[in-house]
């Protein structure tokens, strides 16, 4: 059976020209690059169209690939291309590679020197809570070393890393002598979504939920908080997207963030008779109105 | 493969990184810190006349301009553009959330 995986990861048929691949690999790489479209169903297309490019874009790679499918890189008696192609230079770690072809493809010179020890550095997810209590996570770390026989071999090595609390998404943690050759590792901090809080710097976000009485009566609501539910005193006549600040309640850095309620103002999906009632009531003794700008 | 023993290590925050711990940190050359500098990618903590000092955001924005010029070929000014309008985008989508919050 012929694999096509790689072709499909790019899009194209598997007689695509050289350039059609170029094509199809930048407009890809545009539209799903992690930088770009954040999402892990976006960095799966980039990392799949990358890998498939780092194939195709070589025409004896793709030779192989249009031959021996999946399988194309291992070692073959007649002579090809052996096992170790598939390594792409520098550590390899929880999510993602460095995609050192492509690098050197657009980059020649100014980038490629370095292209192939990029060996000081890592990236980690964590959650919300994670770095708000701190947490100790397990870092698998590869580095190419070469053994007696001058053969390419990637050395895995393990750290459990102590992620300090406090830290914030676009935070870099230092390991020192860690990196290759003892040199200071710098790991990349990425926060995974949160269900509940938005992070913004040091301070979190909340969409907060209220009803069309509680915003108008004010009085206190129940809101979560990393630490736990308080009570939120909202005030009278509150407004919709109405921005309520809990000084101190939101990352624990050195300065403390803040927490922020964005007030949301919910109707019931279904009103009960009693509460048309209510604001049949309203309707008729109530003067306000909204669309006196618009002259109506 | 081979397996070593596991080490655990404490990780520090990085307060500040210099010029040359930035560049081998983006995988690039000192000079081309210097040109995000110029476009005003990004901006050191203090310009002094001795060494440079960049922030964590700075260093963050500095990778991301790295991985982008890499991978889709851009120019330091299309980066410069893109990191500015992914920032928009961003402000934009957070007003967003707010405004649909939980009313769907």
């Amino acid at each position: 059976m012929v694999d096509t995986a790689l072709y499909q990861a790019l899009g194209i048929p598997m007689d695509a020209s050289a350039d059609d691949i170029k094509r199809a690999y930048r407009k890809i790489a545009r539209k799903y690059h992690p930088d770009v479209n954040p999402g892990p169903e976006a960095d799966a297309k980039f990392k799949a169209a990358s890998a498939a490019y780092d194939v195709l874009r070589d025409p004896e790679k793709r030779a192989a690939y249009d031959r021996y499918g999946a399988d194309w890189d291992q070692p073959r008696p007649e002579g090809g291309p052996t096992g170790n192609t598939r390594w792409r230079g520098g550590f390899a770690f929880d999510e993602g590679d460095v995609n050192a072809d492509a690098f050197r493809d657009f980059f020649g010179t100014a980038f490629s020197e370095r292209a192939m020890r990029p060996d000081q550095h890592a990236a980690v997810t964590i959650t919300l809570e994670d770095a708000i209590a701190g947490a100790t996570r397990s870092l698998t770390l590869q580095s190419p070393q070469i053994d007696e026989t001058g053969r390419m071999t990637l050395q895995t090595r393990h750290i459990d890393l102590s992620i300090p609390k406090g830290v914030l998404p676009g935070q870099q943690l230092r390991l020192a002598g860690q990196g290759g050759g003892g040199a200071d590792l710098l790991i990349e901090v990425s926060f995974a979504p949160h269900p509940v809080y938005r992070v913004e710097g040091r301070d979190l976000y909340v969409t907060l939920p209220v009803t069309p009485w509680e915003a108008a009566l004010g009085g206190k609501v129940p809101m979560p908080t990393p630490a736990g539910p308080v009570d939120l005193t909202v005030p009278a006549n509150a407004r919709q997207g109405q921005k309520l600040r809990l000084q101190g309640r939101g990352m624990p850095t050195a300065v403390p963030g803040d927490l922020y309620a964005v007030l949301q103002i919910v109707n019931p999906p279904q009103l009960s008779d009693a509460a048309r009632d209510l604001y049949r009531q309203l309707a008729r003794t109530d003067t306000f109105n909204p669309r006196s700008k618009l002259g109506v | 493969m081979k397996k070593a023993k596991p080490r655990s290590a404490r990780a520090d925050l990085v307060e500040t990184l210099s010029l040359s711990e930035l560049s081998v940190f983006c995988d690039t050359s000192d000079n081309w810190v210097v040109t995000l500098v110029e476009y005003g990618v990004v901006n050191p903590v203090a310009r002094t006349a001795t060494e440079w000092e960049f922030a964590p955001p700075h260093i963050a924005r500095a990778r991301k301009a790295a991985r982008l010029m890499r991978d889709l070929g851009l120019n330091v000014a299309g980066v410069a553009l893109v990191l500015d309008l992914i920032d928009e985008r961003d402000a934009l989508a957070r007003k967003l959330a707010v405004m649909e919050g939980y009313a769907n």
